[in-house]
């Protein structure tokens, strides 16, 4: 088993060199200063600006300053914010967008494994029907249009929720984690009823039933650890997706997290903040897919011992 | 009075297209002490029946029509699922065909095995991981103390079978249902598993259904056999009364269908058509480990004209020599010579021309056909690619394989799905003759076949191998099917040859003691006469 | 005489169903997807014909009417400026019905080549080949797209072309898969030993078994790619005003849609009701053709 994290720690580093290499370069090619907007700058300024943020230097020399930077752990100035770091402003909108990305996983795990494992167990009824139609809802609305809709109904004309903010109003995390989560929930029912169907199929299933073992035991003991891998294994790329689907519900809800910075930093050409945020999520996104890769390989006692040695 | 009992079960599924019916009014009985084999051709509804008994035929689809199956006294058909969950691996215990899909493979077997004792008895945990231990060694299980605790794939599968073995037995039932307990394994295991169960029930004393779709194998251990087709009974009898006094015609054809005697020996020509020397075919397994050596420093020849029987246990290499001759698989070193050509320095143009005289035929019907293909496009794609027919004479020539094959010619645009397997092999044997090879690889061309189509193919391939004056490798792990078709025998073990003869001096004097454990383990070895 | 004979003889055999016939029988069978296909069909011909049949002028504002609710004039109802909801919609599905076919179309040449070169020439090239897939697989696309939106935004060409560049990877991983379970079947054994070049193995015998799951894919891309542009252009990264697309409707509607619900309800149906489409299509031909979920 450690083995296999050793590996797959290896196999993380060219990637997120690959990320902090093409991100940094194709920022460059993006047309437009961050200097060029609004109020026009006298030449002598912008060339004043442009050494302080080193935009004089050749590109090349520009991207390994930058690698030896980050090797420090300091992802630059903000190229908008004067006188904030990248640091600074990930430090404060990152824990804002952790905490709405792991109410939306709460919601999206309860739910869509619930779901899931209802439907699986009596396929083609209508405890399959209700559910699965609920999914595929679920997937055909998208958060932008989903969160929206939501604040009509709850915000807007029932008047029961708080239509937007964080932790300002009491009930005001509820609409935005639902709207995050309720897509991922939708995805996560499915995977679990495909899983679950696959492994009640299963022969050793029929040999837990020849044993007399109850309905609940066979599904608990026997269907449950091997129907719920590809969830795991989603856990990866559901945490990279509800990252980017926080952009929209931070909009949306006007949450002070790390996503809407992050548009905001596209619309404004904060290259920097662009740069920074972008490895800053990608190195997340990728350890928590090894992090799901690892827990996905350990709960199969094959892979636990091929790699065990 | 018997301890099961099972009177005109009916058993139907209803599907959308329609009501069909798996078991139609079948009885049989099981007496405490006796082994009631019951054999049947797939589809004929054994398994349904015995899984109906239990409740374990999900429903729907499936629908118990109607009959009785008393067991000490009750009618195990008119209980509830709870009453029938107390039964189920307490009282009647079953073993299934596939050892390597019917174990859990996410738990270790010692959960798994103290799981019926543990709920149905409610035993401590320790009381029963003793008696687990207990019964791991009974069923042949090495150092089980340091085993139980291990994964189902760190066992190989007839080590697997003994653990289902130990996992039915563990609260004592009274009647063991065995659905095809061998057919997934080797020979040899096969009849290690046979002799244990016969073992096992006979200390015990219980009464045992064998499911089975090959007479041969419960000819050594049955005392009554119940011959079922498409869900009817056809027979009932004590073991010699049908091995020897069958009546009915479709028992009949079933004993017929065992290959009982030996190819008499004919002259071979002097001049061999191929020479095989020091064949190596090596599989790399990635840096670091050592590589498969599937066949090693092999060397033989096959005349003009011979059949050549190749016998082995699964991974012996005896597919991979056929493939390395035919150049299929990459040759790591050695010859192949055919009729004066090394087959293993050709390539390109030259090599396309030789495979037109060299030929293969697949053990799998279902795989060997291309699905999207007719009968026509796949006879017809040889003819045209070697340019033996144009497109006008094409159509004749494949009609005429077809009648060659006993492929009714109005078939011809039909897909592979739509044939059964016995049919979908005469296409593929159609196919292997349609460029008339000298030589064909035969490669268990009839192991996933019923018996009785086994019997046909077998037949018809023997009639074609004369007619076009073949050359065949014939490989197979059932040594009675090589007797009744081969002129010469090679046994391989672990990608080596052990030894060659004529069937007839392979069968009675044997040299090397695996080829005589081999020829111990042909199930039904008293019907070979 | 002999061919005489043999097209008598074969045009008396029972014609075969194929697979394809029999996946279609089976589609047909399943409404939803049926139902699917023909909303797509619709749409699609909508999409084509809209400067002929538009009820109104793409740029035609009537300022004096505002946001107006649905009416008789205005079947969809306007917008601020007076624009009809209706002709809006039926523009922005161009161009989302655009992204969605072009974007795909790109993922699927890619994906499949490089699947069916990876899986067929196997070794290294396959470890090389797949390994990238890898890499590209662990980078957080989302971002990217978003990244690449940032760089390309004002170019709808090369936005298609990102997007498809990066939803090629599970297809390329479909396909490789496909070849490769499908060149350890006997059947292409079979056709190896009779002789069978390559490319007329791969044509005759390859290709025509893996496209099954391919259709299933490509139909669930589709519905994904217009998500991605949907997203974009409600963040205001995508689609550029002149320009519209559903994505860039709902953007808007969600900005007003507390006067005027209208404008964000329409236009979410017509996103929300051609992504049913798709995926129930999907959904259809994944049984109809009897394909096993791809893993992702």
């Amino acid at each position: 088993m450690w083995r296999f994290i050793g590996i797959r720690l290896l196999q993380a580093i060219p990637v997120i060199l690959v990320v902090i290499t093409v991100t940094f370069f194709l920022v460059r090619m993006a047309p437009g200063g961050p200097f060029d907007s609004e109020k026009p700058v006298t030449r002598e300024v912008k060339a004043a600006l442009e050494a302080q943020y080193k935009l004089d230097l050749p590109l090349y020399q520009q991207y390994f300053s930058y690698l030896g930077d980050l090797a420090h752990g300091d992802l630059g100035p903000s190229f908008k914010y004067s006188g904030r770091s990248v640091n600074e402003l990930i430090a404060a909108g990152f824990p804002v967008t952790a905490e709405l990305g792991l109410y939306a996983l709460l919601v999206a795990l309860g739910i869509g494994c619930l779901a899931g494992i209802a439907a699986a167990l009596r396929p083609n009824t209508p405890q399959d029907y209700i559910p699965m139609s609920a999914a595929m809802i679920g997937i055909c609305m998208p958060s932008f249009l989903l969160g929206p809709l939501l604040v009509l109904v709850f915000g807007i004309y029932l008047d029961w929720l708080p239509v937007s903010g964080w932790g300002d109003i009491p009930g005001d995390k509820i609409l935005p984690s639902l709207t995050l989560g309720s897509a991922y929930a939708a995805y996560i029912a499915r995977l679990s009823r495909a899983g679950m169907l696959e492994v009640l199929n299963q022969d050793y299933i029929r040999t837990a039933r020849a044993k007399g073992l109850p309905q609940w035991q066979v599904v608990l003991k026997h269907s449950l650890r091997g129907g719920m891998i590809p969830v795991v294994a989603f856990l990866g790329p559901a945490f990279a997706g509800l990252l980017a689907g926080s952009f929209v519900v931070e909009t949306i809800f006007q949450i002070p997290g790390l996503g809407r910075f992050y548009v905001q930093a596209a619309f404004n050409r904060d290259y920097t903040m662009i740069l920074g945020t972008t490895v800053f999520l990608s190195v997340l996104i990728v350890l928590f897919n090894l992090l799901s890769d690892i827990l996905a390989a350990w709960m199969n006692p094959r892979l636990r011992a091929q790699y065990g040695k | 009075m018997s301890l099961l009992e099972v009177q005109n079960l009916e058993v139907s599924f209803v599907t959308r297209n329609g009501t069909n019916k798996a078991v139609d009014g079948i009885s049989f009985s099981v007496d405490t002490g006796k082994i009631t084999a019951i054999i049947g051709e797939s589809g004929s509804g054994k398994s349904v029946a015995c899984y109906s008994l239990l409740g374990l035929v999900p429903r729907p689809p499936g629908r118990i029509d109607g009959g009785r199956a008393l067991f000490e006294g009750r009618d195990l058909l008119q209980l509830e699922e709870r009453q029938l969950r107390e039964i189920r691996g307490r009282d009647i215990a079953m073993i299934f065909q596939d050892p390597m899909t019917c174990l859990n493979p996410y738990m270790t077997i010692g959960k798994q095995l103290m799981e019926p004792l543990r709920y149905h008895r409610k035993v401590s945990r320790e009381a029963a991981r003793a008696r687990a231990l207990e019964l791991l060694e009974e069923v042949g299980i090495r150092d089980p103390a340091s085993t139980i605790d291990n994964f189902p794939h760190q066992f190989s599968g007839g080590m697997r079978q003994r653990v289902m073995i130990a996992m039915a037995l563990i609260n004592e039932p009274k009647l063991l249902i065995a659905d095809e307990p061998t057919t997934a394994l080797d020979v040899t295991i096969q009849a290690q598993i046979l002799k244990l169960i016969a073992e096992l029930q006979h200390k015990r004393d219980i009464g045992v259904i064998f499911i089975s779709h090959d007479l041969a194998v419960v000819a050594d251990i049955a005392d009554t056999i119940v011959v079922m087709k498409q869900g009817k009974v056809v027979e009932t009898g004590d073991r010699a009364a049908i091995f020897q006094h069958a009546r009915d015609p479709y028992t009949k054809k079933l004993l017929a269908a065992i290959p009982t005697d030996s190819k008499p020996p004919q002259a071979l020509q002097p001049e061999p058509l191929i020479t095989v020397r020091n064949l190596c075919t090596w599989f790399d397994q990635g840096r670091g480990s050592e590589p498969v050596k599937a066949v090693n420093d092999v060397s033989f020849d096959i005349h003009r004209g011979e059949v050549l029987g190749l016998v082995g246990e699964s991974g012996s290499g005896k597919s991979t020599i056929g493939r390395s001759i035919l150049r299929l698989v990459p040759v790591t070193s050695g010859n192949v010579n055919f009729d004066g050509t090394d087959l293993t320095a050709l390539q390109g143009r030259e090599l396309k021309q030789m495979r037109r005289r060299m030929q293969m035929i697949f053990q799998d019907p279902f795989a060997s056909l291309n699905p999207r293909m007719t009968v026509y496009d796949t006879l017809a794609e040889p003819l045209l690619l070697h340019r033996i027919e144009n497109r006008k004479t094409v159509g004749q020539a494949v009609l005429k394989l077809m009648d060659d094959v006993g492929l009714a010619r109005a078939f011809v645009r039909k897909y592979p799905h739509e044939f059964s397997g016995g049919q979908r092999q005469r296409i593929a044997i159609g196919r292997a003759l349609a460029t008339r090879p000298e030589f064909v690889v035969a490669d268990e061309p009839v192991s996933a076949l019923d018996v009785t189509i086994q019997a046909q193919i077998l037949d018809l391939m023997q009639a074609l191998g004369r007619e076009y004056g073949l050359t065949m490798l014939f490989v197979s792990h059932d040594l009675a099917v090589v007797r009744h078709l081969a002129d010469r025998i090679m046994v391989l073990y672990h990608g080596e040859v052990v030894e060659q003869g004529s069937g007839e001096e392979l069968f009675t004097h044997p040299q090397q003691a695996y080829t005589r454990q081999l020829l111990q383990s042909i199930p039904g070895r008293s019907l070979l006469a | 005489m002999t061919s005489q004979q043999t097209i008598v003889d074969i045009s008396q055999a029972e014609q075969g169903t194929s697979l394809w016939h029999d996946a279609w029988l089976r589609l047909r069978r399943n409404r939803l997807a049926v139902l699917g296909l023909v909303v797509l069909v619709l749409f699609t011909a909508i999409a084509l014909l809209t400067p002929w049949i538009a009820p109104y002028s793409y740029q035609a504002q009537n300022l004096e009417l505002g946001a107006s609710p649905p009416s008789a004039a205005h079947w969809l109802g306007t917008d601020i400026f007076g624009r009809d909801l209706l002709t809006q919609i039926m523009y922005g599905g161009r161009i989302s019905l655009a992204v969605g076919f072009v974007a795909t179309s790109v993922a699927l040449l890619i994906g499949v080549t490089w699947g069916a070169i990876a899986g067929y020439v196997g070794g290294r090239t396959d470890a090389v080949m797949m390994r990238l897939v890898d890499i590209l697989y662990a980078l957080p696309f989302m971002i990217f797209i978003v990244l690449l939106s940032v760089v390309f935004g004002r170019n709808m060409l090369l936005l298609f072309l990102a997007i498809g560049a990066v939803e090629w990877l599970t297809m390329a991983r479909i396909m490789r898969g496909q070849v490769q379970s499908l060149r350890q079947q006997e059947f292409v054994e079979a056709a190896i030993s009779l002789g069978l070049s390559p490319a007329t193995l791969i044509r005759r015998h390859l290709v025509p078994n893996a496209l099954g799951p391919i259709i299933v894919y490509t139909t669930l891309t589709i519905p994904n790619v217009m998500l991605l542009e949907a997203f974009l252009s409600f963040l205001g990264l995508g689609i550029q005003p002149p320009q519209t697309s559903w994505g860039l409707l709902i953007s808007y509607g969600a900005e007003t849609m507390e006067e005027y619900p209208w404008l964000l309800i329409f236009p979410g149906l017509a996103l929300a009701i051609t992504l049913f489409s798709l995926n129930f299509l999907g959904d259809g031909l994944r049984d109809a053709l009897d394909v096993r979920g791809a893993k992702d």
